[in-house]
C-alpha cells in the first residue's frame, strides 16, 4: 500500500515538475533511454549535469566579478550551460540561459548579473527537485517497487 | 600661271591624303559627324562659289579663264598698272607653299570683316615642308598664310601705288570675289575645329566626371555648334548680299563708262569732221581768193557758198575769213575796201562788234568774208579780241586748227569756241618752222562752234539720253575749269570722266557723265540673301528649340534614372526588411506554437481546450502567412532557388487533394484530380513549390466557391494541348469542345472554358518543341469569379480583387503573386480566365525534367496493382468528365478495362462479366438499382458494387451500407491509396492482412544498427545524452569533447560512418573542424585515387535552427544538421540520406 502511495506521489511529483516547467519532454526522452543495459542512465547524466553546471556557474561568477568583463569568455559558458540544460530537459534553466545570452550580446553587465542570479536560482531549483525525485525513486527501488513509466503524452 | 596652278594641284592631293590619314587615327563618331557637317558646308560653299564665279566671268566679259588664279591675274593686269613680274611674284606667293616663306599677316582695318573670324594678329616665320602637312591644323595654317600673303601683297602694292587707290580696291574686290568663299569655308572649318578641340580637351579632362555633366556639356557643345552655324549663315547671307550688290554697282559703273566713252567719241568725231571741213574751207579761200587775181571770191560769193555748204559743218554757227593786214598796209586796205578796220568790244559780257575804228597795232586781222549768220563781224579786227588774237597767233604758228577757250558767243549768247585755221600763201611742208609759217600767213579762217547746241544735237542722236547727264568741261587750266555744257543734276556720287581730243593739243577737254537718277534699291541683291538669312534664322530657331528639348528630355531622363535607382533600392530594402522581419517573427512563433501544443496536451477542461486550440490555429495561420511573406520577399530579392529532385506528380496531387478535401467537403464542393496518361510518372522538379502553387490555387478556389459546383485539377502535357485534334485524351477533348454555357463539367455546374486561360501563353505560340516535359496544369472552379476590373491586378502582391474581399474571405492576396513568381521560376506562365458568377480557371505551365519510373518508391503499391490487373470495371456516372476521372484513377491502380455508362438504365446491357461496378452517388437510385439487379441473371457471382460519394452524412452512409446493396462506399476525391484499400477490402484479395495502417516502414534502429558514429561536443551532458540516444538505435558511439580531437579521429583512414558535431565549441568550433576534416579527406583522396573516396557525413548539432546557420553548415562542408536535443523523426530523416542506400 505504501509502495503504491509512493509510486503515486512520484508520478504526481514528476507531473508537477513538468507543469511548473522545470522539466520538459527531453527529460522524458532521457528516461526512455534508460533500460536494462543502462539502469541508472538518467541519474548519471543528471549528476554529470550538476558537476558541469557547478563548474560553469562558478566560472561565470568569477568572470562577471571582474573589473572588465570579457564577454567573449562569458558567452561560451552560457552556451554550454544552455546546451547541457536543454539536453537534460531543464527547461527553465535553458530559458534563463537564452535571456542571459541576449544580455551577453548586448554586453550588458548589470543584466548579466541579474541573469546569473536567475540562472542560479533556476539551477538550484531544478537541482533540488531532481534530487528529491531521485530520492523518491531510490525509496521506491529500495522498497522493491518499480518506477512507473511516465506517460504524460507529450 | 599655269605652272602655279599645277603646283597647287599636288598640294590639294596631298592634303586629301593627309586628311584621310587623319581620319584613321581619329575614330570618334563625333568627329565623323563634324566632318560630315564641314563637308556639307564646303560643298554648299563650293556651289555658291561656282555661281559667283560664272556670273563674274559673264559680267566682266572676260576670257574664259576658269582658273581662279589666271582670272585674278587677268583682273590685276587689266585694272591695275602693275607690272607683269609683280603679278607673277604675287601669284607665286599664293600657290607656292613648298618653299621657305617668311610673311606677316595683319589684321587689316579695311578688310571686310573676314579676318574677324580668325582673330589672328600673328607674325609667323615657318618652314613649311611637304612632309609636315600631316594634319588639318597645318592645312588651316597654310591657307591662312595664303590669305595673309594675299593681304600683305595687296597692301604693299597699296602703299606703292597711291594713285591707284580706286583700282587697287577693285583688285581687292576681285580677289575677294574669288577667295571670300574659301575664307568663309575656312573660317567655319577653323572655328569649328577650334571649338571642337576645346570641347574634346574638356571631355578628356573631365571624362571621369559624372554623366550628368557630360550631358550638359554635350548640350553646350550643340549650342556652340548652333551658334556657329547661325553665325556662319548670317555672315554667308551678308556676304552674299555684299557680293551681289558689289556686282550690281560694278555693272552700273561699267554701263556708265561705256555710255560716256561712246558719247565722247561721237562728239570728238563729229567735231573733227566739222573741223576738217573748216580746214577745207581755208584751203578754198587760199586757192580762190589769194591764188587768183583778181580774186574769185567776194563777200557775196563766200557767204553764199558757206551758207550752202553749212550742212557739212553742222556744228558751226558760222565761218568768217579775216585777212592779215599789217599796219603799213592798213590805209591801203581801208581804201580798197571802203571801210575802216573796226575794233572788237566787250559789252555786258557779250562780244559785240564795235564800230570804233581799231586802235593802231602792228597787225590787224579784219574780217573780209563772213557767213550770213555772222555777217555783222565783217570789218571787225579779230586781233583786237584777246581770245581771238591768241588763237590767231597760235594757229598761224602751228598750222593746225586751234580752239579758243569757251566764251559767250555774239548774239546767240551761248557758250562757244572759235576754231581758227591759218591760211598760207604757199603750200608749206609739214615740218615748216614757225618763222616760215608766220611769213607765209596771209589770212585766217575762223569758225564758231556753239557748244550747247552742238552737244545737244549729238546727244539727240544717241540712245538712252535720259538715263545719263553729260557735262563737258574745258580743263586747259586745271585750276579754273570752264563748263561748256551741261547742268549739275543727277547722282553726283558716281561719275565717269572721258577725255576729249578736239585736235588742239593745247586745249584739254573732258566729258563728265553721270546717271540722272540715284541707283535703285538693289532688290536683286537683297532678296536671295534675305531669304537665306530668314531661312538661317528659322533653322536656328528650330534647332535651338530642338536642342532645348533634347536638353530638357535628357534632364528628365537623368531624373527618371535617379528616381528609378532610388525606387529599386527602396524595393530591395523592402524585400530585405520583409525577409528579416518575417524570419524574426517566425522564430518566436515556433516557440509559441510549441508551447500551445504542449498546453493542449495537458489537462485542460473543454473551455480551456477550445481557447488553446483557437490560439494554436491562429498561430498556425500566422506562421503560414509569415512563410508566404518570407517567400515573397525571398523571391523578390532573388534568393529563392528551386530544387531539382524526382517526384511523383500523381502522388503529390493525391496528397494535395486529401489535404484539401476536408475543406472542400465542408463547403460541399466536389474536388477531382486528373492527370493525363501521357504525363510521365516521375518528373524532376521542386515538389514542394509545385505543391505550394497547386495548394494556393485550389485553396483560393475553395475560398471563393460557395456551396455548389466543383474544383477540378487537371494536368496535361503542353504538347497534347498544342495539337488538340490529335489528342486521345477524353477529358481534354471534352473540355476543348465545350462552350461557356455547357454544363458538361465535373459537377454539372457551368464553368468557364479553360482554353482561354492558356491562350496567351507563349509556349503555345512558338512551336519549338523542347526535350523537357512541359506540363499544363489547370484548376477550374465554379466560384464567384473575379470582377473584370480587378483581373488586371490579380497577380500584384497584396492586391485582392477589392478591399472587401479580404473582409469577406480573409487572406492577404499574396498567394497568387507568389504562385506567379514560382511559375516563372519553373520557366512557365500563369494565366486565368474568369467570369463573375460562373467561375474561374487558372492555368499554369512549368518545365520539368523527366526520369524513368522510380521503382523503389512504388514497390509497395506495385504489388497491389498487380492484384487488380485484369479486372473489369464499369463506371456509372451521369457526368462524362467525372466518369473519365474515375476511369483515370482505376487505371492508375491497374484496372485496365473500364467501361462507362451514363446511368443505371443504360448500364443494364453492360453488366455481363464484370468484376466491379462503380456508381456515382448522383446516378444512384435505389429502386432503379434494385430493378437492375433483378434483371440480372445470377449465374455468376455478381460484380462488386462500389458507391462513389462526394459528401455524405454518416447516417446516410450507414444506411446505404446496411441496405446491403453496395459493398463499399468511397469518399471522393479519389486517391490511389484510398482506392487500393477499398479494392483490397471489397475484392477480398489478401484481405486486410496486407494493409499497412502504420506507414512508418523503417525505423532508426534498422538504419543505425552497427554504424560507427563519432559525437563531438564539449558539454559532457550533451555527449552523454547523444551517446545514449544513438546507442539506443544500435549505433556504436565514440565521444570526443573538442574539435581538435574530432579532427584527429576523423583523419583518414578511419572507420566512422558518420559524425555528429556541435557547432559552438571553445578553441575550434564545428565549422572549423569540419573544414579541416574536409581538407584532410581531400588530401587523402588525391593521394589514393584508386581506393574509395573519403567523405564522412558530418551533421551539425545545433540548438537554433536558423536558415542562415543551415546555409553556413552546408557551405563549410557539412552534410546536414539535426536540432539538439534529438528528435527521432528528424534524426531519422537526416540520417536516412546517408545510410538508406
Amino acid at each position: 500500500m505504501e509502495l503504491v502511495q509512493m509510486q503515486k506521489s512520484l508520478q504526481d511529483y514528476t507531473k508537477s515538475l513538468f507543469l511548473e516547467g522545470v522539466l520538459d519532454s527531453q527529460f522524458l526522452q532521457l528516461q526512455q533511454l534508460q533500460d536494462e543495459s543502462n539502469p541508472d542512465f538518467v541519474s548519471q547524466v543528471v549528476t554529470l549535469f550538476f558537476q558541469d553546471s557547478d563548474r560553469i556557474l562558478n566560472d561565470l561568477s568569477l568572470s562577471l566579478d571582474q573589473q572588465v568583463v570579457d564577454f567573449k569568455k562569458v558567452d561560451p559558458h552560457v552556451h554550454q550551460l544552455k546546451g547541457s540544460s536543454s539536453s537534460i530537459g531543464a527547461q527553465r534553466v535553458k530559458n534563463a540561459c537564452v535571456v542571459f545570452r541576449t544580455f551577453c550580446e548586448q554586453q550588458n553587465v548589470e543584466g548579466c548579473h541579474r541573469c546569473l542570479q536567475q540562472v542560479k536560482q533556476e539551477y538550484y531549483l531544478v537541482k533540488n527537485r531532481l534530487e528529491t525525485l531521485f530520492k523518491l525513486e531510490q525509496q521506491i527501488v529500495a522498497s522493491g517497487g518499480v518506477i512507473p513509466a511516465m506517460e504524460l503524452g507529450f | 600661271m599655269s605652272i602655279a596652278c599645277e603646283l597647287s594641284n599636288p598640294n590639294l592631293k596631298k592634303t586629301k591624303a593627309a586628311e584621310s590619314s587623319v581620319g584613321k587615327w581619329i575614330i570618334i563618331s563625333k568627329i565623323l559627324l563634324f566632318r560630315v557637317f564641314c563637308g556639307l558646308l564646303c560643298l554648299s560653299a563650293l556651289i555658291c562659289l561656282c555661281f559667283s564665279f560664272s556670273s563674274c566671268i559673264c559680267n566682266n566679259k572676260q576670257d574664259e579663264a576658269a582658273e581662279s588664279s589666271s582670272s585674278s591675274k587677268g583682273m590685276l593686269f587689266r585694272n591695275q598698272n602693275v607690272s607683269r613680274s609683280e603679278i607673277d611674284a604675287m601669284l607665286s606667293l599664293f600657290f607656292d607653299s613648298n618653299q621657305v616663306t617668311s610673311f606677316e599677316c595683319r589684321k587689316e582695318s579695311n578688310d571686310p570683316g573676314m579676318l574677324e573670324n580668325y582673330g589672328i594678329t600673328c607674325s609667323l616665320s615657318t618652314r613649311v615642308e611637304k612632309e609636315e602637312e600631316e594634319n588639318e591644323e597645318e592645312e588651316a595654317k597654310k591657307i591662312k598664310r595664303h590669305v595673309a600673303e594675299l593681304m600683305s601683297s595687296s597692301s604693299s602694292s597699296f602703299e606703292e601705288n597711291e594713285e591707284g587707290v580706286h583700282h587697287e580696291l577693285v583688285v581687292l574686290f576681285y580677289v575677294m570675289n574669288k577667295w571670300h568663299w574659301w575664307w568663309l569655308v575656312l573660317s567655319v572649318l577653323v572655328g569649328g575645329h577650334v571649338i571642337f578641340e576645346f570641347h574634346q580637351r574638356k571631355i578628356e579632362v573631365s571624362s571621369f566626371l559624372q554623366d550628368k555633366q557630360q550631358c550638359k556639356r554635350s548640350g553646350r557643345w550643340r549650342k556652340n555648334m548652333l551658334r556657329l552655324g547661325i553665325l556662319a549663315g548670317v555672315s554667308l547671307s551678308v556676304l552674299w548680299f555684299w557680293d551681289t550688290n558689289e556686282q550690281l554697282l560694278f555693272q552700273r559703273k561699267e554701263t556708265l563708262t561705256n555710255m560716256c566713252e561712246e558719247r565722247a567719241r561721237v562728239l570728238q568725231d563729229q567735231f573733227n569732221v566739222s573741223m576738217n571741213h573748216v580746214h577745207a574751207l581755208s584751203i578754198l579761200v587760199s586757192t580762190f581768193h589769194h591764188g587768183k587775181t583778181p580774186s574769185a571770191i567776194d563777200q557775196k560769193t563766200f557767204s553764199e557758198y558757206t551758207e550752202r555748204t553749212n550742212f557739212e559743218r553742222p556744228l558751226t554757227s558760222g565761218v568768217a575769213y579775216a585777212l592779215k593786214v599789217t599796219h603799213s598796209e592798213r590805209e591801203r586796205f581801208e581804201k580798197e575796201h571802203g571801210w575802216s578796220i573796226k575794233k572788237m568790244e566787250i559789252k555786258d559780257q557779250t562780244l559785240v562788234a564795235g564800230f570804233d575804228p581799231a586802235p593802231v597795232q602792228d597787225e590787224y586781222a579784219p574780217v573780209i568774208f563772213a557767213q550770213e549768220t555772222v555777217s555783222h563781224i565783217v570789218s571787225v579786227d579779230m586781233m583786237s579780241g584777246k581770245e581771238d588774237r591768241e588763237n590767231i597767233l597760235r594757229a598761224r604758228a602751228l598750222g593746225k586748227g586751234v580752239l579758243t577757250s569757251p566764251f559767250q558767243l555774239l548774239k546767240s549768247n551761248h557758250l562757244g569756241v572759235i576754231l581758227t585755221f591759218a591760211v598760207y600763201n604757199t603750200n608749206l611742208p609739214h615740218d615748216a618752222t614757225e618763222e616760215e609759217r608766220l611769213n607765209a600767213t596771209i589770212g585766217y579762217l575762223g569758225a564758231s562752234y556753239d557748244m550747247p547746241s552742238l552737244v545737244e544735237k549729238l546727244l539727240q542722236q544717241l540712245a538712252s539720253k535720259q538715263t545719263i547727264s553729260v557735262n563737258v568741261y574745258d580743263t586747259t587750266n586745271a585750276s579754273s575749269v570752264i563748263k561748256m555744257y551741261g547742268s549739275e543734276v543727277g547722282d553726283m556720287s558716281e561719275e565717269h570722266i572721258s577725255s576729249l581730243d578736239f585736235g588742239d593739243p593745247f586745249r584739254k577737254h573732258e566729258m563728265h557723265c553721270r546717271f540722272t537718277q540715284k541707283p535703285p534699291i538693289p532688290w536683286l541683291a537683297i532678296m536671295p540673301p534675305g531669304f537665306a538669312l530668314v531661312i538661317t534664322l528659322l533653322l536656328g530657331y528650330i534647332f535651338n528649340e530642338a536642342i532645348n528639348r533634347i536638353a530638357s528630355v535628357e534632364e528628365d531622363y537623368q531624373k527618371m534614372m535617379e528616381l528609378k535607382a532610388r525606387a529599386e533600392a527602396a524595393d530591395i530594402a523592402k524585400s530585405q526588411f520583409l525577409a528579416t522581419v518575417s524570419h524574426e517573427i517566425r522564430t518566436p512563433m515556433v516557440g509559441v506554437l510549441g508551447m500551445l501544443k504542449l498546453l493542449m496536451d495537458t489537462d485542460l477542461d473543454a473551455k480551456q481546450m477550445d481557447f488553446a486550440e483557437t490560439a494554436h490555429g491562429s498561430g498556425k495561420d500566422l506562421i503560414s502567412l509569415i512563410n508566404e511573406v518570407l517567400d515573397q520577399a525571398k523571391i523578390e530579392s532573388g534568393r529563392l532557388e528551386l530544387e531539382h529532385v524526382p517526384f511523383d506528380l500523381r502522388f503529390l496531387l493525391d496528397n494535395v487533394s486529401s489535404l484539401l478535401s476536408g475543406k472542400a467537403a465542408e463547403k460541399g464542393i466536389e474536388l477531382a484530380v486528373y492527370v493525363s496518361s501521357n504525363v510521365p510518372a516521375v518528373i524532376i522538379g521542386d515538389p514542394s513549390r509545385f505543391r505550394q502553387i497547386i495548394t494556393n490555387l485550389v485553396g483560393n478556389s475553395i475560398k471563393f466557391t460557395q456551396e455548389k459546383g466543383h474544383i477540378f485539377i487537371s494536368v496535361h502535357l503542353t504538347s497534347e494541348v498544342r495539337e488538340p485534334f490529335e489528342t486521345e485524351d477524353e477529358i481534354l477533348k471534352q473540355r476543348l469542345g465545350s462552350d461557356e454555357t455547357s454544363c458538361n463539367t465535373l459537377s454539372g455546374y457551368p464553368a468557364v472554358n479553360a482554353t482561354g486561360s492558356w491562350r496567351n501563353f507563349k509556349t503555345f505560340q512558338d512551336h519549338s518543341c523542347d526535350k523537357k516535359t512541359e506540363l499544363l496544369v489547370t484548376v477550374e472552379d465554379t466560384g464567384v469569379g473575379i470582377p473584370f476590373d480587378a483581373q488586371s491586378r490579380i497577380f500584384t502582391p497584396f492586391m485582392q480583387a477589392d478591399s472587401s474581399t479580404s473582409r469577406t474571405y480573409g487572406g492577404t492576396g499574396i498567394g497568387l503573386s507568389i504562385s506567379k513568381r514560382l511559375v516563372e521560376l519553373m520557366q512557365g506562365e500563369i494565366g486565368f480566365v474568369s467570369r463573375p458568377g460562373v467561375g474561374t480557371t487558372f492555368s499554369f505551365t512549368g518545365v520539368f525534367g523527366e526520369r524513368e519510373r522510380d521503382s523503389s518508391a512504388l514497390e509497395l503499391l506495385d504489388q497491389s496493382i498487380q492484384e487488380f490487373q485484369g479486372l473489369k470495371a464499369l463506371v456509372i456516372d451521369s457526368r462524362n468528365i467525372r466518369a473519365e476521372v474515375t476511369r483515370y484513377h482505376l487505371q492508375r491502380v491497374g484496372v485496365s478495362s473500364v467501361d462507362i455508362a451514363s446511368s443505371l438504365a443504360t448500364a443494364s446491357g453492360k453488366l455481363v462479366n464484370l468484376d466491379l461496378v462503380l456508381i456515382d452517388k448522383d446516378a444512384w437510385n435505389k429502386e432503379e438499382y434494385s430493378d437492375l439487379l433483378k434483371e440480372q441473371p445470377s449465374t455468376r457471382p455478381s460484380p462488386k458494387i462500389i458507391l462513389l460519394a462526394t459528401f455524405t452524412t454518416p447516417s446516410e452512409l450507414s444506411e446505404i451500407k446496411s441496405s446491403g446493396l453496395v459493398d463499399e462506399v468511397v469518399m471522393k476525391p479519389l486517391r490511389m491509396s484510398v482506392l487500393i484499400c477499398c479494392l483490397q477490402e471489397t475484392m477480398g484479395s489478401g484481405g486486410g492482412k496486407k494493409r499497412q495502417t502504420n506507414r512508418k516502414p523503417k525505423n532508426l534502429g534498422k538504419l543505425l544498427r552497427g554504424k560507427k558514429i563519432l559525437v563531438v561536443d564539449d558539454t559532457a551532458v550533451n555527449r552523454r545524452v547523444a551517446d545514449a540516444v544513438l546507442r539506443k538505435y544500435g549505433a556504436l558511439v565514440t565521444c570526443v569533447d573538442s574539435g581538435k580531437a574530432a579532427v584527429a579521429m576523423l583523419k583518414p583512414p578511419h572507420d566512422f560512418d558518420a559524425c555528429f558535431m556541435d557547432l559552438q565549441m571553445p578553441e575550434m568550433d564545428g565549422f572549423e573542424a569540419t573544414r579541416r576534416v574536409r581538407d584532410l579527406e581531400e588530401e587523402m583522396n588525391k593521394k589514393a585515387e584508386c581506393s574509395r573516396k573519403w567523405h564522412t557525413p558530418i551533421l551539425a548539432m545545433t540548438a537554433d535552427v536558423i536558415q542562415a546557420t543551415n546555409e553556413k553548415c552546408i557551405k563549410c562542408g557539412m552534410d546536414g544538421f539535426v536540432s539538439k536535443p534529438f528528435e527521432e523523426e528528424e534524426l531519422y530523416s537526416s540520417v536516412a540520406r546517408f545510410f538508406d542506400k
